[in-house]
């Protein structure tokens, strides 16, 4: 783990959304998704704003569309269920062609699905362009319990490690002719699951040892990063903009659903 | 799955996070008196392993597959404050590092999974045991039957919270129905999966089985800040 390594998670550049402290980056982040959640349903004209910012923020990260597109896998069940709201919401139905819509679901489940795909577009572009250690050391200069923060860097200093670990198994397994198919190849891959628990906790046991004896005592010295008023103006232009947008369409009764 | 952002409206997201903060600090204080002062690097390494056991797929059959949720499993292993703060651990990565689960939504996907699920699944569990505590063969049952309720257990809660605040009315009964028997099927999967687990780590190393300690002989490690006097 010694030699500099990229991250499968994180798309290497050198973007302004990159170089943003990440501390900051996430606090705009949040901020950002609140006013996206807490738009009313069916303001159209106001979730075509927000769109329009996520696209430029997508243009100037440097991060392939295609990327951003091909990571938003986690949302397409939700994606599903959005789509459904119209057929199964209660409340006053209208007929379109054969089938009877509720209004309220179509209205809801249009608002799902833009507010599920603008906020996790957001969240995707943030993951692409920060470094998990940097996540680790914002989260720490957020105050996040301590506990929490240690176990968070054990998690992603460790992630690689174990993920190969589940690689080598099932190549290990596949190489003897192992094909799992049916429920009846469970056995099998849940006593893969056990080993894989096995080794994980020794290796938790061994690492604890390795830092005692170096001298741990339960905190890890880190060295925050600083964000200078300029970069945290930066920052806030993104939810400022989404903020004036609520503000104008809450004001404005133009380009919303009736 | 992960409730997304916008899934539930502004106040229930805050007080779903409110209910979860309030878990993770109980659950600090807890996990040190599971692990003591191994709580970071093991917590660290079970988070990891939560998250990896969840990319072994599962075949059903007709193509499709699925993958374990893990509080149970989690907890009869590790015990159940530690299984909540990993699983918080790895809801928290999910969100911020893979973008799956809404940061607004943090706090629900911890009450409901690693609150609800974990801690609901670990009470049966140990009701299920109070049958025969000294029964080592009745750990993975009982496992099996927490793993099973805590998923529908889970879904009932989520179906709770969207009554309060969810995107579109729905008829509840409905929702609540199709909820619990939807993942009664997927609990079943998990109930099976935990067993199978829970019996493998059993036969090879039954003494860090949390819900096994009290059936073996625990040798703590003695760690030695000073070395002793050679004579």
């Amino acid at each position: 783990m010694g030699a500099p390594h990229g991250h499968p998670l994180h798309y290497h550049g050198h973007s302004v959304l990159h170089r943003t402290p990440v501390h900051a980056k996430l606090i705009g982040l949040l901020a950002f998704v609140s006013v996206i959640v807490l738009t009313p349903g069916g303001y159209l004209l106001a979730f075509a704003a927000y769109g329009v910012i996520v696209a430029a923020l997508v243009v100037v990260s440097h991060v392939p569309a295609r990327y951003v597109l091909g990571r938003l896998w986690p949302v397409v069940p939700f994606v599903g269920v959005a789509m459904l709201l119209p057929f199964i919401a209660t409340g006053e139905r209208i007929d379109v062609g054969a089938v009877s819509l509720a209004v309220e679901g179509l209205r809801g489940g249009l608002t799902l699905l833009l507010k599920v795909l603008l906020a996790a577009t957001s969240a995707v572009l943030f993951a692409a362009t920060t470094e998990p250690r940097e996540l680790v050391r914002a989260l720490d200069q957020l105050r996040l319990p301590q506990p929490l923060v240690q176990i968070l860097s054990f998690m992603l200093r460790y992630l690689e490690v174990v993920s190969d670990e589940v690689r080598r198994m099932s190549i290990a397994l596949a190489s003897r002719g192992f094909r799992a198919r049916s429920p009846k190849h469970w056995p099998v891959l849940a006593r893969t699951m056990g080993a894989l628990f096995i080794r994980s906790y020794e290796r938790g046991e061994r690492v604890h040892l390795a830092m005692v004896s170096r001298g741990y005592t339960g905190r890890m010295p880190m060295q925050h990063a600083s964000a200078s008023a300029r970069e945290w103006g930066t920052v806030a232009v993104v939810p400022v903009l989404a903020a004036l947008v609520l503000l104008i369409a809450v004001l404005l009764p133009i380009g919303r659903l009736p | 799955m992960h409730v997304p952002d916008g899934f539930l409206d502004g106040p229930t997201s805050v007080a779903t996070a409110g209910v979860a903060a309030v878990a993770v600090a109980a659950a600090l204080r807890g996990a040190r008196r599971e692990l003591d002062d191994r709580t970071a690097p093991l917590a660290g390494l079970v988070a990891v392993f939560v998250f990896a056991a969840q990319m072994i797929n599962f075949p059903v059959g007709a193509g499709t597959s699925g993958h374990l949720m893990g509080g149970v499993l989690a907890a009869v292993l590790v015990g159940p404050w530690t299984a909540t703060l990993a699983l918080t651990v790895v809801l928290i990565v999910q969100a911020l590092a893979f973008a799956d689960g809404g940061l607004t939504a943090l706090g629900t996907n911890i009450t409901l999974i690693a609150v609800v699920a974990v801690w609901i699944g670990y009470a049966v569990v140990r009701l299920v045991q109070s049958a025969r505590p000294q029964s080592r063969r009745l750990i993975p049952v009982a496992a099996a039957i927490g793993a099973l309720v805590s998923v529908p257990a889970a879904a009932l809660a989520f179906t709770g919270l969207w009554a309060v605040g969810g995107a579109a009315p729905i008829d509840l009964g409905l929702l609540a129905s199709t909820m619990i028997g939807w993942h009664t099927l997927i609990g079943i999967g998990e109930a099976v999966i935990t067993f199978l687990a829970v019996s493998a780590v059993l036969g090879a190393r039954p003494d860090i089985v949390h819900a096994a300690r009290h059936l073996t002989q625990q040798r703590p490690l003695e760690v030695r800040t000073t070395a002793e006097a050679s004579s």
